[in-house]
This record gives C-alpha cells, sequence and structure tokens, in this order.
C-alpha cells in the first residue's frame, strides 16, 4: 500500500495541478475516486470494443478473396485481440481485475463500441470496417495518446503505430474495388450508404448531450470533444471519399468556406441510442457469441490450473 | 560471526519522466524490497535520473534465450503487411 501524508483536499488540489501542467497521473499516484472509476469504465469499454470488433471482422476470415487478404485479414484481427490485451491490462493498474470487467460485459453492464453491432454483409464491409471505422477510432486515439492517465497513453501510443496498417489495408481494398467492374464498384457504394453514419455515431452524443464529457476534460481523460473529433473525421475522410470515386450519404454535406469545415448532416440519435441500449441489429449475437467463446474456452484454463499445480507438487 | 549467505540481487528500473515508461538500468543486491529500492536511488539516481523507481527481484524475471531467437520471433518475419508502408497509396490521398 501507498501511504500519503497529505489530506484529501490537499491531494485534490495536487492532482489537479498535475493534470493541468500535463504531467502524467501514474498508477500508484493518489487520485480522486471518481477518476478512477470513470478510467476504468472507458478503459475496459475501449478494450471490450476491440475484442468484439474481431467478430464482424473474423466473420470474413474464411471468405477472404484471396489468401493475401485472408493472411491480412488474419493478422489485424489478432492485433485487435492484442489492442484489447493492451488496454484490459491498463485497467488493472487500476485496481479493476479482468473477470469483473468481462462479467461487466457480460451483463450488459459495460458497453463497447456501438458500430460492432452492425453486420459485415459483403466484403466491401472489411474495407469500410478499416477504412471508416478504424479511421474515426484513430482519430480518437491520436487524441488520447495525451490522455492524463500514463498507462493509458501508453497503450494508445502503442495501437496507433500498429494501427495505421489497419487503415490502409481497408483502404487498399475499396481502391480494388472502385477500380473494378460495376458490380463491384456498386458493392463498395451500397457498403458506405451503410456504414458512414453509424460510424458518425461512433464519437458518441453532442457534447451537450455526454453525460461523462465535461468531467473527463477537466481531468484531461479526453482531450477533444465528440463533436470536435467527429469534425475532424469528416474533414479528412471526405476527400478520400472523392479520389475513391464515391458518394457519401449525406444530402446536406458541403465544404464551408468561412468555418473551414465541412458541414454535415444530422445523426439519427434514436439509431444511436436503440443500438446502444442493446437493440441494434446484432447486440445479442454479439454477446452470445463472447459469452460462448468464454466458456468454451473454460477447459483449457482449468487445464493450465491442473497443469501448474502437478508441476509445483513434482517440483516440492 | 561470518554469514555467507548471500544477499539476493534485484534488478532495477527507473522512469526517468512522468508519462514515459519505467525502463531497466541494473541491478543490486539487498536484503529486501524497500532497501532495494533505497540503493537503487543512490546507485542509479545520483544525477536526478529519475522520478520514480521499481525493483523486482531477479529471479522472479522470467526470460526469452537469444540463442531461440531465431525459432521465438520466427512467425513475425514473413509478414511484411503487418506495417503501414506494405500498402502503397496515391500522392493524392492524403491523412491516412
Amino acid at each position: 500500500m501507498t501511504e500519503y501524508r497529505l489530506s484529501g483536499a490537499e491531494l485534490e488540489a495536487a492532482f489537479q495541478t498535475r493534470v493541468d501542467d500535463e504531467r502524467r497521473i501514474e498508477p500508484k499516484d493518489w487520485m480522486p475516486d471518481a477518476y478512477r472509476k470513470n478510467l476504468v469504465r472507458q478503459i475496459s469499454q475501449h478494450a471490450h470494443s476491440e475484442i468484439i470488433g474481431m467478430q464482424p471482422e473474423g466473420n470474413w476470415i474464411t471468405r477472404a478473396p484471396t489468401l493475401k487478404r485472408k493472411m491480412i485479414l488474419l493478422a489485424k484481427v489478432q492485433d485487435e485481440g492484442g489492442h484489447g490485451l493492451y488496454l484490459y491490462s491498463a485497467a488493472e493498474t487500476l485496481g479493476a481485475s479482468r473477470e469483473d470487467m468481462i462479467e461487466a460485459l457480460h451483463q450488459g453492464r459495460a458497453k463497447y463500441a456501438s458500430i460492432f453491432n452492425y453486420p459485415t454483409l459483403t466484403w466491401a464491409d472489411i474495407g469500410m470496417i478499416g477504412w471508416l471505422v478504424d479511421g474515426a477510432a484513430i482519430v480518437n486515439q491520436i487524441s488520447l495518446q495525451r490522455t492524463s492517465y500514463g498507462p493509458y497513453s501508453r497503450a494508445m501510443i502503442r495501437i496507433c503505430k500498429e494501427e495505421s496498417f489497419h487503415q490502409r489495408q481497408g483502404f487498399e481494398i475499396l481502391m480494388a474495388l472502385a477500380a473494378g467492374s460495376e458490380a463491384q464498384k456498386a458493392m463498395a457504394q451500397d457498403a458506405l450508404n451503410r456504414w458512414w453514419w453509424p460510424t458518425l455515431m461512433m464519437f458518441g452524443p453532442h457534447d451537450s448531450e455526454s453525460a461523462h464529457s465535461a468531467q473527463s476534460m477537466q481531468w484531461k481523460i479526453k482531450r477533444k470533444s465528440n463533436d470536435e473529433l467527429r469534425q475532424d473525421f469528416v474533414d479528412q475522410t471526405v476527400p478520400q471519399a472523392d479520389f475513391l470515386g464515391l458518394k457519401i450519404p449525406d444530402p446536406e454535406l458541403r465544404w464551408n468556406e468561412d468555418r473551414g469545415h465541412y458541414d454535415f448532416g444530422e445523426i439519427d440519435w434514436d439509431e444511436f441510442w436503440t443500438v446502444v441500449s442493446g437493440n441494434g441489429l446484432c447486440n445479442r449475437e454479439r454477446l452470445a457469441r463472447h459469452r460462448k467463446a468464454h466458456q468454451d474456452g473454460k477447459w483449457v484454463r482449468e487445464a493450465m490450473r491442473a497443469y501448474e499445480e502437478k508441476r509445483r507438487a513434482r517440483a516440492a | 560471526m561470518t554469514n555467507d549467505r548471500k544477499l539476493p540481487l534485484y534488478e532495477v528500473f527507473v522512469r526517468s519522466r512522468r508519462g514515459l515508461d519505467h525502463k531497466h538500468v541494473g541491478s543490486l543486491h539487498a536484503e529486501d524490497g524497500a532497501q532495494a529500492l533505497k540503493y537503487a536511488r543512490d546507485c542509479y539516481t545520483r544525477r536526478s535520473e529519475g522520478v520514480s523507481i521499481w525493483v523486482v527481484r531477479s529471479s522472479e524475471i522470467v526470460a526469452s534465450q537469444e540463442e531461440d531467437a531465431a525459432s521465438f520471433f520466427d512467425p513475425s518475419d514473413d509478414k511484411p503487411y503487418r506495417h503501414a508502408t506494405h500498402y502503397r497509396l496515391p500522392k493524392a490521398v492524403k491523412n491516412l
């Protein structure tokens, strides 16, 4: 146990000063309970998203169009599993246990990115996940490299480095489809039509509606607001869509010379809340699959424990 | 009056600045963790090299063997597609 010499109010003031001065908070430092809780919620949600995100992409590993694409997709899905592990271990430095986090996911108390509750119907969807979904995640994660909690920040730096391959492989899939037959182009356009709006929803509710935003910004857990990040994403993505010759399904999308940004239409928030509250197209399927995988792995965990006990007994 | 029992060896990790990882700097002998911390401070941070120190009993560290490196790390040798530079993008495409 670490002992602290200052009083509660002094500790809190020192904590906030440290955050304001852009010095990172480390696991053994004193921190407000709410900061710890808020971080565990956000980091575990982020970890769950990486792990659940393996499902919609894993869906296409056996059906990837070439051996090369299959190897790339395997490597990518393996990376997502690794990213989940970096994040779970960052949350564990805050005293959260892996079992509790998994339990919270299974009980629906912990969320994951709502985007993964949409199905991957065609190969173009794999391109869209790389280009749009990973692109949106990168915009968010780049800003989180400067998050105030040291282990989370370092996990983000590592993840961002690995993530750039994910986005590029997605874009490459789409370049191939966009340069292909009419049917391939139509497949790419159909995928964009389905993924565009859910991707914009990934950044969460408007700043004015976001439950955790103000406090998270003060503690510098979050460095940019939901709306700022969403705007960054739209601004960088529209020219890429133009390059592909694909049309973003938003009649209100246009360049605003005065603002120096793209204007875009309103998100269907009813759909967003439907998915977040567990009633999207694949919510039940994703959780059931995760529960089953966890259950199916039980004998492996038991066998490992039994083997270790036997080994120790022999050594003794 | 001689006691030949050797002091255990500790590995020392120093965080040079907030926000950075602890980095291995060396090792030392000490009776216990608390003593190892003090020795580490005197031995490895005499010029303010750190803001935090970790000490770990050397016997607790499990390490891969360099002689096995060829086969141990072999799985990542033939996967250039894990690197972003593997994907060639036209110059016109920005921010990717």
